[in-house]
């Protein structure tokens, strides 16, 4: 055994009521940076996922039509006057789909990629109608925003043909149950009869009132993009890279890449604003844990002088005299981390258990994984190093001969 | 010829600095030889621990050469010298300064542990044949705490034998026990002197202890006064 720990530990084990408390109080602060990381995190993590719920991460479309100036002053001193306006933006296909498609397939963090035609319609049965965005897919790969077959309450996950997939919202409002017909028409009187294979309820009433999922041929043809898509929905690894993604779509394609962040800044800033406030209660709370350990490992020291001394004189050299006491912080930090990474992830458990809502599911869903708990242990045991390094160096440095004199 | 431990030249040793400087030692020239045994003398203040604190390297002269088997020390590093006291000197003081949690056993064993880095199986063997050396072997487990004052100075002298140091420095090592115990811990040094042929340089004020002494060294207002050889 190496002579720091042996020394360390013993001091430790000598001071047992006094360790005792210092890695109480280390855990007891530990324990709240745990619970509320955990809070913080879980309820992030199900902000996003209920907002990624129904979106994909990154939206790839053809870029805004412009109007080019056609009119424009040819000499010196002529001055043309003119009024433009901005077009109407019509639901166009990206050019080259397929090869953009397999172009981002490829791309280093993208793990799905679906085309889409998209546009808006009505739904019409009998003399119910409802304005509806189509959105065509390839049911295969339309695991990219949602995977709608995991939502359906009735039916199958079927666009086979003239198969229609409706929210539940939609299937009231029209009164259309499986196996019913309803009609979908665009204002340019491009119109199809579909039979309802499936009733899905996305959790969002909004969506479940207006989306009607057809084939992306059925689309195409609907909202006249023959053979087009008029949008490429990914699907990211890490979420948080998806603007940095997205901007290199951009780069490489010329089209316009949205990602989600993008689409939600406000959320963004809320989830930012609630990451920061976090950070600053952890930090206070580190700092106060540090201060604890740094008083304890003090008093130690000046009580131990003359024990310092002593070492010295029988051949302890400063560095093994710092280590001694850096080893003290440094196991104060891990044993405060362990105890309060227990408390703390069984403080979030209760929360959990005990706070719930009307249908019973988790108010408050708390994220206990293995890097909360492995940043936590480096966060306390380098807290536990840095607090012990005064002690530590104040130990290393004192006169043996004066430390052996001292009462 | 014996071995020369310890040679001191022109040594001054001032403290405090300006107006308020003293001069605590002021000239001493020293040698020791292995296998003396010597004590130092003086009244209070005559600069004997400061003494003993240079010849311990525990602390650097104002001004002089301090010799370690033949080592000028005075330049060497804080570690050099640590390293240096740990091959070649022993320490015993007056209030032993054991440390109280610890058993006899991992006291004695412990300059072996400072200056090897490691605890190793081997020590406790070494300490043990010194605590049974110093008479102690049967409260080798025992918590230095829950020893008594003798017991406790006798960890302490085999403890300063423990890295086999050619020179004892002892600080009034029975000047906190009563004149039995004393008596005994005294014969217990005379007794590692004549059969291991250890050094000891022995500060105290008990005259029967100096007078048991081959040699005599008087320090007076900080300069040898006399250097008796018996």
């Amino acid at each position: 055994m190496q002579a720091e720990w042996y020394l360390a530990l013993r001091f430790l084990r000598e001071g047992r009521a006094q360790s005792a408390l210092i890695i109480i109080g280390a855990a007891t602060g530990i324990a709240v940076m745990v619970f509320i990381t955990a809070l913080i995190t879980g309820l992030q993590e199900t902000i996003i996922e209920r907002t990624l719920g129904t979106q994909a991460h990154i939206v790839v479309r053809p870029p805004d039509e412009i109007v080019r100036e056609l009119l424009a002053a040819r000499s010196p001193g002529v001055v043309v006057a003119s009024r433009i306006e901005e077009p109407a933006q019509r639901v166009q296909s990206i050019d080259q789909w397929q090869r953009v498609d397999r172009q981002l397939s490829r791309l280093p963090g993208v793990v799905a990629v679906s085309p889409m035609a998209s546009g808006s319609a009505f739904a019409v049965r009998g003399n119910a109608s409802r304005s509806v965005a189509v959105i065509g897919i390839d049911a295969e790969r339309h695991d990219a925003r949602v995977p709608i077959q995991d939502h359906l309450v009735e039916g199958r996950y079927s666009l086979a043909g003239t198969d229609v997939l409706i929210g539940t919202e939609l299937a009231d409002d029209l009164g259309v149950v499986l196996g019913g017909r309803v009609r979908v028409g665009t204002a340019e009187g491009r119109a199809q009869i579909f039979t309802v294979r499936g009733i899905f309820d996305l959790g969002i009433q909004d969506l479940n009132a207006r989306w009607v999922v057809v084939s992306l041929r059925n689309a195409q043809t609907l909202l006249d993009l023959v053979g087009g898509a008029s949008s490429i929905e990914l699907k990211v690894t890490d979420v948080f890279e998806a603007d940095a993604v997205a901007d290199r779509i951009e780069e490489r394609t010329g089209l316009d890449a949205e990602s989600w962040m993008e689409r939600n800044a406000e959320l963004m800033v809320a989830l930012r604003s609630q990451s920061a406030s976090s950070t600053i209660i952890v930090v206070f709370v580190m700092i106060a844990v540090a201060m604890g350990i740094a008083s304890v490992l003090i008093v130690s020291v000046v009580q131990r002088s003359r024990q310092i001394g002593i070492l010295r004189a029988m051949g302890a050299p400063r560095g093994r005299v710092l280590r001694i006491f850096l080893i003290q912080g440094g196991v104060v930090g891990v044993a405060g981390a362990i105890l309060g990474s227990a408390i703390g992830a069984g403080l979030a458990q209760l929360f959990t258990a005990l706070i719930r809502d009307a249908e019973g599911e988790p108010l408050f869903p708390v994220a206990l994984d293995a890097a909360l708990f492995a940043s936590t242990l480096l966060i306390a045991t380098v807290t536990g190093l840095a607090s012990a390094f005064l002690p530590a160096r104040h130990a290393s440095r004192l006169d043996p001969a004066v430390a052996i004199r001292h009462e | 010829m014996s071995e020369r431990v310890i040679e001191l030249a022109g040594i001054t040793k001032d403290y405090g600095a300006g107006d308020a400087r003293t001069r605590v030692l002021r000239g001493i020239d020293l040698t020791l030889d292995a296998g003396e045994l010597a004590a130092l003398i003086g009244p209070s203040g005559s600069g004997k621990s400061t003494l003993l604190n240079l010849v311990g390297l525990l602390d650097r002269p104002t001004e002089g050469k301090v010799c370690v088997r033949g080592r000028d020390t005075v330049a060497l590093g804080d570690d050099d010298r640590t390293r240096l006291r740990a091959q070649t000197l022993g320490f015993v003081f007056q209030f032993h300064h054991l440390l109280p949690a610890l058993s006899a056993l991992e006291n004695t064993r412990m300059p072996l542990v400072m200056s090897t880095g490691r605890v190793e199986r081997w020590m406790d063997e070494r300490a043990l044949a010194l605590l049974d050396r110093v008479g102690l072997s049967p409260r080798a487990r025992a918590r230095a705490s829950t020893l008594s004052g003798g017991e406790q100075q006798r960890v302490a002298i085999a403890r300063a034998l423990a890295m086999r140091p050619p020179l004892v420095l002892a600080d009034e090592p029975t000047g906190n026990l009563d004149t039995e115990t004393s008596a005994r811990v005294f014969a217990l040094l005379r007794e590692i002197n004549r059969d291991e042929g250890t050094a000891f340089l022995i500060v105290t004020h008990d005259p029967s202890i100096a007078a048991q002494c081959e040699r005599v060294i008087e320090l007076v207002d900080g300069l040898v006064r006399s250097d008796t050889r018996r």
